[in-house]
């Protein structure tokens, strides 16, 4: 059976590859959103911090044995508890200046983390094995699933959801919205802002983490593989806009999938396709799908 | 709250005119017997350097736009010159003029659909349109991909100097360099750069007022990508290569690094940066990546305990022991 004349294993083979690097977009873009609701900072650092995720799954398994379940939980809470300890030290200094400086701060922590696990661990990737109850594959008649693929997916979908229920229809997530929308207000009614922008810093990193140890299977453990991720991660959120967690989960498994249909049909230009989408989005829509006019 | 710069004014323009007229002789003195004593590869490296640092700070520091993505332009004009050179060879005048053109249009495109966000999705935006450039020199079959354009060669100016001659070719580099200063140094003394230095103080003030804000950002955003350019197309001539590595989102970062370094928003900063950054550069360049490591550490510094930089630095030591 043909689509367009792709035969429909490959075209879903690419749509299950969009689908998986739209989750990574999506709990990235995600992070970033939360972070810039709260902190008026663009996290130029989350990049290395999905890198980060990666690397600590590996070293855990490597010095301490614990394998793919262990870091699916302990890599992203390592690096939140780091994250909040960066946020507490370097990055609350410089709040009441120009955002811009946020992103240069960040981008600053990003170079210090990559090149660190360049100059201990070389550019070429270091494996990262399938734990062996996600092995093997599943064959759907219209294609063949490997397991580790569909884990991914759905696990993805799983998280940025909850994070989406979490924000929007619960009591934490409300004072949370309110501290995005009015800090001076919501600390009067006796909230602690400060805090709650020290937990969402840890929140957005540790989520960054957590795609970092689903990615390691897939991709190998590279120190650059957040790096070029991190700018396609950019693109996702000028086109959803940052003001809504929907808007954020949605254009990332969106681009995601464009993505992964551009490399069936027209192979050339699947690095581009999201930066011309982009192009296209600002000159319809300048405040992005999801944006509100600023 | 929001209202802390990013540039730091000068003091008092006025202030001693003839001291800085003294100062600019003696340093543009410097700068022609300079090569006598330091290499003058490492020279002409520095001032390509902070010229792009210059184009790049006319945006940071006089319209308060961060541009993440100037390795466009600056790389994009590399492989035109070589292009030009190599491939249909062209007078090194001639293919100068066509890729610093060439870079100011990729620059109007750029810029238009940049300046429809503010702030970091301005960044964000430049940074990705960038992106762009690099993929296209990546996989287009005229760019050499991963090589790069090798061997271009120098060429004769105006048929008469030849350029080949290291020595030769320092001096243009250096009087094109001069000429783009003291014309940056017209501009933003000029009322189009009073205009920009509104739009970046108060640029809703900018809109009431009556200006076409917009016109003015992509005006200064057109002629800072073509500076970028012809600071490109100066690299590939003395360096003899344009690569992959001149039009990766790094060079952006680079270009950012070496104008916070020197001093945002001020006319020597670019160039005390810039020739900083290109020492920094050769001397760390035995050490791998230790390069990106340092890079971080000096970004995270400047931010947090300088952000005026090196220029602003020293001025505030000279205000300390009262040298006026």
């Amino acid at each position: 059976m043909d689509i367009f004349g792709v035969p429909i294993q490959a075209l879903m083979g690419q749509v299950l590859i969009g689908l998986i690097n739209g989750g990574f977009y999506a709990i990235l873009s995600l992070g970033l959103a939360l972070i810039f609701g709260l902190l008026n900072i663009i996290n130029f650092a989350h990049g290395a911090v999905y890198t980060a995720g990666a690397f600590v799954a590996w070293l855990l398994l490597e010095h301490l044995g614990i394998g793919y379940w262990g870091a699916l939980l302990f890599a992203p809470g390592i690096i939140a508890l780091i994250g909040i300890f960066l946020e507490k030290t370097v990055v609350s200094q410089i709040y009441r200046q120009d955002h811009l400086y946020g992103l240069l701060l960040t981008y600053g922590m990003a170079l210090i983390i990559e090149g660190g696990f360049r100059q201990v661990y070389g550019v070429s990737g270091i494996p990262y094995n399938l734990p062996a109850a996600l092995s093997g594959g599943v064959n759907l008649g219209f294609m063949y699933l490997p397991i580790y693929r569909g884990w991914v997916v759905v696990v993805s979908i799983l998280v940025c959801f909850s994070v989406w229920y979490v924000i929007e229809r619960t009591k934490l997530g409300s004072t949370l919205r309110a501290a995005t929308e009015n800090p001076a207000l919501t600390k009067s009614f006796g909230i602690n802002v400060p805090r709650l922008i020290t937990l969402i810093y840890g929140l957005g990193v540790g989520l960054a983490a957590f795609a970092g140890v689903l990615a390691a299977p897939i991709y190998q453990v590279n120190p650059l593989m957040g790096s070029n991720l991190i700018i396609v991660v950019f693109a996702v959120v000028v086109i959803g806009g940052m003001g809504s967690i929907m808007g954020a989960i949605l254009s990332g498994f969106l681009l995601g999938i464009i993505e992964g249909l551009t490399k069936v049909f027209y192979p050339p230009a699947s690095h581009l396709v999201i930066f011309i989408f982009m192009a296209a989005i600002l000159l319809i829509r300048p405040a992005g799908l999801f944006g509100r006019k600023q | 709250m929001n209202q802390a710069n990013l540039s730091t004014p000068v003091a008092n323009p006025r202030r001693g005119s003839l001291q800085r007229t003294l100062l600019t002789v003696a340093l543009i003195l410097l700068a022609c017997l300079a090569p006598t004593v330091l290499y003058p590869t490492f020279l002409m490296k520095g001032l390509c350097f902070a010229l792009f640092a210059m184009a790049f700070n006319l945006l940071i520091g006089y319209v308060g736009l961060l541009s993440f993505g100037h390795a466009a332009f600056f790389g994009a004009a590399a492989y035109i010159v070589g292009h030009a050179l190599k491939v249909w060879g062209l007078p090194v005048e001639l293919a100068l003029v066509i890729a610093t053109l060439s870079s100011a249009f990729l620059g109007t495109i750029v810029g238009w659909l940049a300046i429809r966000r503010q702030g970091i999705y301005f960044a964000m935006i430049t940074l990705a349109l960038s992106q762009v450039v690099y993929f296209v020199a990546l996989q287009a079959p005229q760019t050499g991909g991963e090589d790069g354009l090798q061997a271009i060669p120098r060429g004769y100016l105006f048929g008469l100097f030849d350029l080949s001659d290291s020595m030769v070719l320092y001096y243009v580099v250096l009087a094109i360099f001069l000429a783009c200063f003291f014309m940056m140094q017209r501009i933003v003394s000029s009322p189009f750069g009073e205009v920009l230095r509104a739009i970046r103080d108060n640029e809703p003030r900018a809109v009431s007022l009556g200006y076409q804000v917009d016109h003015y950002k992509l005006l200064a955003f057109t002629l800072s990508a073509g500076l970028s350019g012809l600071a490109g197309a100066l690299k590939a001539i003395v360096f003899q290569i344009a690569s992959l590595s001149d039009v990766h989102w790094h060079a952006s970062g680079e270009v950012v690094l070496m104008t916070l370094l020197g001093g945002i928003g001020t006319a020597m900063g670019p160039v005390v940066g810039a020739f900083t950054y290109a020492a920094l550069q050769n001397y760390l360049a035995p050490f791998g990546s230790w390069v990106f490591i340092i890079q971080g550490v000096v970004f995270v510094l400047c931010v947090l305990v300088f952000r005026d930089g090196i220029v602003g630095l020293l001025g505030r030591i000279r205000n300390r022991i009262g040298f006026n």
